[in-house]
């Protein structure tokens, strides 16, 4: 019996010059490149514990990533009401699932793979099924680290999507996670959130002075009559940019920033994708398959709304590991891939 | 099915040079990149150092030989360590080290088995890899193949159910052909495991369910050797774990006197200065 192997046995690397290519790498930890805003520190962590001041129902739980869910702002500042649970996500959404039970509003954090892979049994009958008010908070979603697929949630989206009950939220920015914190603690039932921690930048604001997050809302950002991208996450940054830099060129680009997934803000997405016969792109960081695009495309369809469409989001694989910047180019979700496809529709 | 000993066994090097020279590579793979898992590396090297150069059947030119006994990494954060033991079995080259990393490598800072001859699965999601190997000795038994299947994890994943139901199948399916190395460094992601979820009583817990059960010194290389000879030479069918306790950055003193987290932080000019502080102590 042979095994087969991706790897090429016979594939031979030059030893790289000293001092190139030293920024290259496929660590887990990783920024996004944010040029031009402004950043925050653990915004999460500090809305929460704005919040839970005046709300003692307010728990947190994690399963042995604090630190990197930010919740050790939480920790330090209501030591009493931070329940470490190990590595054992199961445990640790059972657990938030009990504690609800009895009265309490538990945030449980690990990285959004942990959630949806693992731990996706426990969420959908202990928590969903009883439309319990846990709030699932995630970092590294989507493809936020140059890891490989086991820390890759490129999938995240699409196991939650399915899961009756639940309310899923994919954030932008800084504020958009800050705002986010209260109105899912408003929300009574289960809420998964797609989380940006350490250093996340500022950007709708910069672009619209007036933003403010609503769950269950679209929010549109620029208006522009060449093509209307519908995005969430990270890659409305990505929008933004690329509609200033194609303004340049003469394309005027519309945003229409979609941070609720579900359920899915169809009123304002028929409005806005119904106006004119401006080219339909979704954007997304998430496979292509079960996200945020085929829920526009769904629901465009189904309201015989048709004008042209596209997506932008990963490929149906398991992605490589490498550089983060590498990655979003390989795949067609930096600012620039995401340009070099729009130009080519239009 | 042929059994044999790998030249690396044979040969006359001692296990204290492999280890010191499996923490030198680890130490140079972190400075190719500025940084990685060298505490978790410098804690596990005299472990991998009787496994590769004392336990394992093997051959370095062939990593997928059908006789070899399997070794998991579970702990895909780990590769560090065992790319540094691999180029020291001969199996990676020595040259592909520089490219630790980097885009496009075949050493990714995570383990993953699509990339990198000798690395038998992909790990990372933690907690999967000893269920892995109840399968891997399920199947080598019923082929007949009597090579031993290694499953190396941590103290953070026995906190882990799927470990639990690993262990569980183990020693209900009588796995005698299953080794399951724990590196006990008391460290995982937020903290100590003892003040994270505590395990203990570890061997208890192991003997309860089921398992032949030994703890050692992990830093200590005739204890290492005394221990995985029990467990292969062990009579009977229970599965045999070995609990190593093991220090993080053990072998460079000024790393390991530091505040000791998950991701040990080394400023840019301390790489140098650890590979200096091993060259002073090259064993024989
Ligand atoms: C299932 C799973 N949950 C969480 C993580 C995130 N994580 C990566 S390493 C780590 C700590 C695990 O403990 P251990 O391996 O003992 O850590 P170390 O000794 O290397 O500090 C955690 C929680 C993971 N990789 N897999
Ligand atoms: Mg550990």
């Amino acid at each position: 019996m042979t095994i087969q192997h991706r790897y090429d046995p016979h594939r031979k690397y030059e030893p790289r010059q000293p001092g190139t290519g030293g920024a290259k790498t496929s660590a887990m930890i990783a920024s996004l490149a944010a040029e031009g805003y402004d950043s925050v520190s653990a915004p999460f962590g500090h809305a929460l514990v704005d919040t839970a001041r005046n709300d003692p129902r307010i728990v947190g739980l994690t399963a042995d990533l604090a630190k990197y869910t930010d919740l050790h702002v939480f920790a330090e500042a209501f030591p009493d009401r931070f329940y470490q649970m190990g590595m054992a996500e199961q445990v640790m959404v059972s657990a938030a699932a009990g504690m609800a039970r009895e009265g309490f509003v538990p945030f449980a954090t690990t990285y959004a793979v942990f959630a949806s892979r693992r731990a996706y049994d426990f969420i959908a009958m202990a928590i969903a099924e009883e439309y319990l008010p846990v709030k699932i908070v995630c970092a590294l979603p989507g493809l936020t680290t140059g890891y490989g697929p086991s820390h890759q949630a490129t999938e995240d989206l699409a196991i939650f999507r399915g899961l009756p009950n639940l309310t899923i939220v994919d954030p932008c920015d800084a504020i958009d996670v800050a705002e986010a914190v209260p109105a899912i603690i408003d929300h009574p039932g289960p809420v998964y959130m797609r989380l940006l921690r350490g250093k996340v930048p500022s950007v709708l604001r910069q672009h619209c002075p007036h933003y403010k997050f609503e769950l269950g809302k679209a929010k549109l950002l620029r208006d522009g009559g060449d093509a209307l991208v519908i995005s969430s996450g990270f890659m409305t940054m990505r929008a933004l940019d690329a509609a200033v830099q194609m303004e340049r060129e003469g394309i005027s680009v519309a945003v229409l920033h979609c941070p609720t997934i579900k359920p899915l803000d169809t009123d304002t997405i028929l409005a806005e994708a119904g106006r004119g016969t401006r080219l339909v792109v979704t954007a997304e960081n998430h496979t292509v398959i079960g996200g945020l695009g085929e829920a526009v495309a769904g629901t465009l369809l189904t309201h015989g709304v048709t004008p042209p469409f596209r997506m932008i989001g990963l490929p149906d694989r398991f992605l490589d590991a490498g550089a983060l910047p590498t990655l979003h180019d390989r795949y067609g979700i930096s600012t620039d891939a995401m340009i070099r496809q729009i130009r080519g529709w239009l | 099915m042929q059994h044999e000993r790998s030249a690396a066994v044979l040969s006359n090097t001692s296990l204290a040079r492999r280890a010191w020279d499996i923490r030198r590579k680890a130490v140079r793979m972190g400075k190719v990149q500025g940084q990685g898992y060298v505490g978790q590396a410098l804690g596990v090297a005299d472990v991998l150092a009787v496994s590769y150069f004392h336990a394992l059947n093997h051959r370095p030119a062939d990593p997928e030989w059908e006789g070899r006994d399997r070794f998991l990494l579970s702990i895909g954060h780990y590769a560090i360590a065992l790319y540094a033991a691999l180029i020291e079995a001969g199996i990676l080259p020595e040259a592909e080290l520089e490219t630790y990393g980097a885009d496009d490598s075949r050493l990714p800072m995570s383990g993953m088995a699509a990339y990198t001859p000798g690395m038998e699965i992909t790990g990372g999601s933690l907690g999967q890899g000893l269920g892995i190997a109840v399968g891997m000795a399920l199947g080598l038994r019923a082929k007949g193949n009597p090579a031993f299947v290694y499953n190396l994890m941590s103290d953070g994943e026995l906190g882990e159910g799927s470990t639990w139901e690993a262990a569980m199948a183990a020693a209900h399916h009588r796995l005698g052909n299953l080794i399951c190395i724990v590196d006990f460094n008391d460290q995982q992601a937020d903290g100590k495991s003892t003040e994270t979820l505590s395990a203990e009583p570890l061997p208890d817990k192991w003997a309860a369910f089921g398992w032949h059960v030994q703890r050692v010194d992990g830093n200590d290389l005739d204890a290492l050797v005394a221990a995985f000879n029990t467990a292969r030479n062990l009579e009977g069918d229970r599965p045999r774990a070995i609990v190593c306790d093991t220090v993080m950055c053990k072998g460079v003193p000024f790393l390991e006197s530091r505040e000791i987290t998950h991701f040990v932080r080394v400023e840019a000019d301390e790489w140098q200065k650890a590979l200096s502080v091993l060259d002073e102590t090259r064993p024989e």
